[in-house]
């Protein structure tokens, strides 16, 4: 069993003075937390900056760093589409048009939202669906850390995960989301510190953004495509062929632009939770505003990292590094001896997939011109089967590379013995934060919308907030269990996005209809969410991504379609379940009685007085924040065109 | 809240920066404490004692306007 690296003193150190701030926070502002309000909704008193930041680092999750430094190198620059495309426009929506319901509607959840505009049955349906999906990603993202860093550093995975889980307890559970969401602010800027600095080391190295453009010309020629498909975003988004993502732009701004991203920006309780937390409504609708400005810049910070891996070349060795090169050898603590050395981990390590550990094992045992074969490309090892223990090969022999690794091994590449403690940090910050997200989400719906609606209505407030506590144990201890879970299946990660797609999609249609057509009733929205479900189900069920096997990844009801690759199969489920939920709810809503329109004051647009924010200078006014965030997100999609 | 939250953010800072910035300097010249040639540790280290000397600069500001 082999990691690729070992940690110093100052690694453990910067860890610990985290690890103790965010306890910290925790225990200070658990004197705060006296009803229910001040647990859930950290009674509505944040400046807009910290919600903002806390908006965008709820979603900031480990998913989101290795997953988008992941796409970076598989997809190249067209992964800014997530950013530039399925992510700012969305998020100047929910600001402008959809925080004044929310926020003013006094709502405490998105569900209770539901519930006030339609009825009890929708919001049960959402309230259901949504607790059950954060607790299985947040447990999900627990998983993918024990893995990493059991991988990167040896530690056990059991023992990783329930330090992880218990730290965000503990904060959690004394502060609630005003915790939650102090803890994400301080967690987006150690994120920011401790990644940006590989970019800047990861191109100084490459010779510039020119420098990484030239390399990237062979890897785009090697898989077929133009020059320029791996650094240009848009000059090859013309057919679903010509571009590494495999969609072309109609699939791409209708699934993902649309439908996707508004459908994640818009209904999802986990980030609106954080806007909910302002201390006025104008705070609460500059709250996704403010926090677009960061989003918007994300993409050179985890993304680049991703674009870098795939042309870096391994670290000059130091003389005794190569000295000191057995094919086992114990840590050293000693920072010259830390790059991928091979290390005796801890007998818990296996709990965890062996994906990779041949791979490092085959960059320092293997003679240099097998190793330039059998390492994969740039710093990114192949993908390992683990059955057989060998790299694994596509259709046509090629490597199968473990892109999950880019922005870990690029860590490890460019960051020394400090550094390196700094950016595990960060990526530990990414996790927790994410999980943090999830629970103090799950402990709202679950106690304002399931246990206070439907098991014990009518409780005096200090038994909510006692409900929300024992929520946040529970929500934990489930993850714990759905962590274990995941590393058991090898598929659930992809069954879970694939709950996302069917769930999230058909929301949006509800919210939109919901929000902007008085017309639209409790029964419509209920049979068209349930039917935009379906089709999703249908249409996954009957197509497949090109080279993928019948099951989670779809064709169980026989192929009628095949895709070029996930994204556009998704993308496309995604649009047929908008659609069908759409067109169903409008139809079942003319054909049932509508409510009075003294009932739906504050929770539909044209019966809302509209937000007058002339008495605010203009640099404070969501529509003209709304105005500039737009236009920065055009120039950089013209930039990088 | 009433927890201006630039103290926690900017004592963090500081903390992290003033560790990083003495250990990069005292290992200065060390072989493998930069790989890419740069001092990293040294220079990253005050860039973030200085963010959160900011942080800190506006969160006494702050308490005192309140």
């Amino acid at each position: 069993m082999t990691h690729f690296t070992s940690l110093h003193w100052i690694d453990y150190a910067v860890m610990l003075v985290y690890f103790a701030f965010v306890i910290g926070i925790g225990v200070v502002l658990k004197r705060y937390v006296l009803s229910s309000t001040d647990f859930f909704l950290s009674g509505r008193s944040l400046p807009a900056w910290v919600t903002g930041l806390a908006f965008i680092s709820a979603n900031l999750g480990a998913q989101e760093v290795i997953g988008m430094g992941a796409s970076g190198a598989k997809y190249g620059i067209a992964t800014s589409h997530f950013y530039w495309v399925g992510a700012i426009p969305a998020m100047v929506f929910v600001g402008i048009f959809m925080m004044p319901f929310y926020y003013g509607s006094r709502a405490r959840s998105v569900p209770e939202y539901l519930k006030l505009r339609f009825d009890e049955k929708t919001r049960g349906f959402n309230a259901i669906s949504f607790a059950t999906m954060t607790v299985f990603s947040s447990g999900i993202s627990l998983y993918a850390m024990g893995k990493l860093l059991n991988l990167l550093v040896g530690w056990s995975f059991g023992t990783s995960i329930l330090i992880a889980a218990g730290i965000v307890l503990v904060y959690t559970f004394l502060g609630g989301l005003g915790s939650a969401i102090y803890n994400e602010v301080l967690q987006f800027f150690l994120i920011v510190f401790g990644f940006a600095p590989l970019a800047f080391l990861g191109l100084r190295d490459v010779g510039g953004w020119s420098g990484l453009q030239e390399r990237l010309v062979s890897v785009a020629q090697g898989n077929g495509f133009g020059d320029g498909a791996y650094t240009q975003s848009w000059t090859y988004m013309g057919h679903s062929a010509s571009n590494p993502v495999g969609v072309e732009w109609f699939g791409l701004v209708m699934g993902l632009g649309f439908v996707l991203s508004f459908g994640y920006w818009c209904t999802d309780f986990l980030v609106v939770q954080r806007a909910m937390a302002a201390n006025s409504m104008s705070a609460a609708r500059r709250t996704p505003l403010i926090a677009a400005v960061p989003k918007m810049l994300m993409p050179f910070i985890v993304i680049l990292p991703g674009m870098l891996a795939l042309v870096v070349g391994p670290a000059p060795r130091p003389p005794q590094d190569v000295a000191a090169t057995p094919a086992v050898a114990t840590p050293s603590p000693a920072a010259d001896g830390r790059r991928l050395t091979a290390a005796v981990a801890p007998a818990e390590a296996t709990l965890a997939s062996n994906e990779g550990n041949a791979a490092v094992e085959a960059m320092v045992r293997a003679p240099r011109p097998q190793a330039s074969v059998e390492r994969g490309r740039g710093i990114i090892p192949p993908k390992i089967d683990p059955v057989t223990g060998e790299p694994m090969r596509d259709g046509r022999g090629r490597l199968v590379l473990d892109y999950d690794l880019a922005t870990p091994m690029m860590l490890v590449r460019f960051f020394p013995a400090g550094l390196l403690g700094l950016g595990l940090t960060a990526l530990l910050a990414s996790f927790m934060s994410g999980m943090a997200g999830n629970v103090t989400a799950f402990n709202t719906v679950w106690t304002c919308d399931i246990y206070q609606s439907y098991i014990r209505p009518g409780m005096p407030d200090g038994h909510y907030l006692k409900m929300g506590r024992i929520a946040t144990v529970g929500g934990v201890a489930i993850s714990l269990a759905a962590a274990y879970v995941a590393a058991s299946f090898n598929n659930i990660m992809d069954l879970l996005q694939l709950v996302f797609a069917f769930v999230n999609a058909p929301l949006f249609a509800t919210f939109a209809l919901g929000m902007f057509w008085k017309r639209a009733t409790g029964h419509g929205a209920f049979i068209g969410l349930v039917s935009g479900t379906l089709a999703a189900a249908v249409h996954h069920g009957l197509t497949l991504p090109a080279g993928a096997h019948v099951g989670v990844k779809g064709g169980y009801f026989g192929v009628l379609q095949t895709f070029p690759s996930e994204l556009a199969q998704t993308f496309w489920t995604a649009i047929i379940a908008w659609t069908t939920c759409f067109v169903v709810t409008i139809a079942v809503s003319l054909l049932t009685k509508p409510r009075t329109d003294e009932d739906m004051k504050g929770l539909v647009y044209s019966l809302t007085p509209i937000q007058k924010d002339a008495a605010e200078p203009w640099y404070r006014r969501p529509a003209s924040l709304g105005a500039v965030v737009l236009v920065a997100a055009v120039a950089l999609n013209i930039i990088f065109w | 809240m009433r927890l201006d939250i630039r103290w926690p953010i900017g004592l963090m800072f500081a903390v992290l920066g003033a560790l990083l910035a003495v250990y990069g300097g005292v290992t200065l010249g060390r072989p493998g404490t930069a790989p890419t040639g740069v001092p990293v540790n040294l220079m990253w280290g005050l860039v973030m004692l200085a963010f959160g000397l900011v942080m800190l600069a506006g969160a006494k500001r702050g308490g005192r306007a309140g």
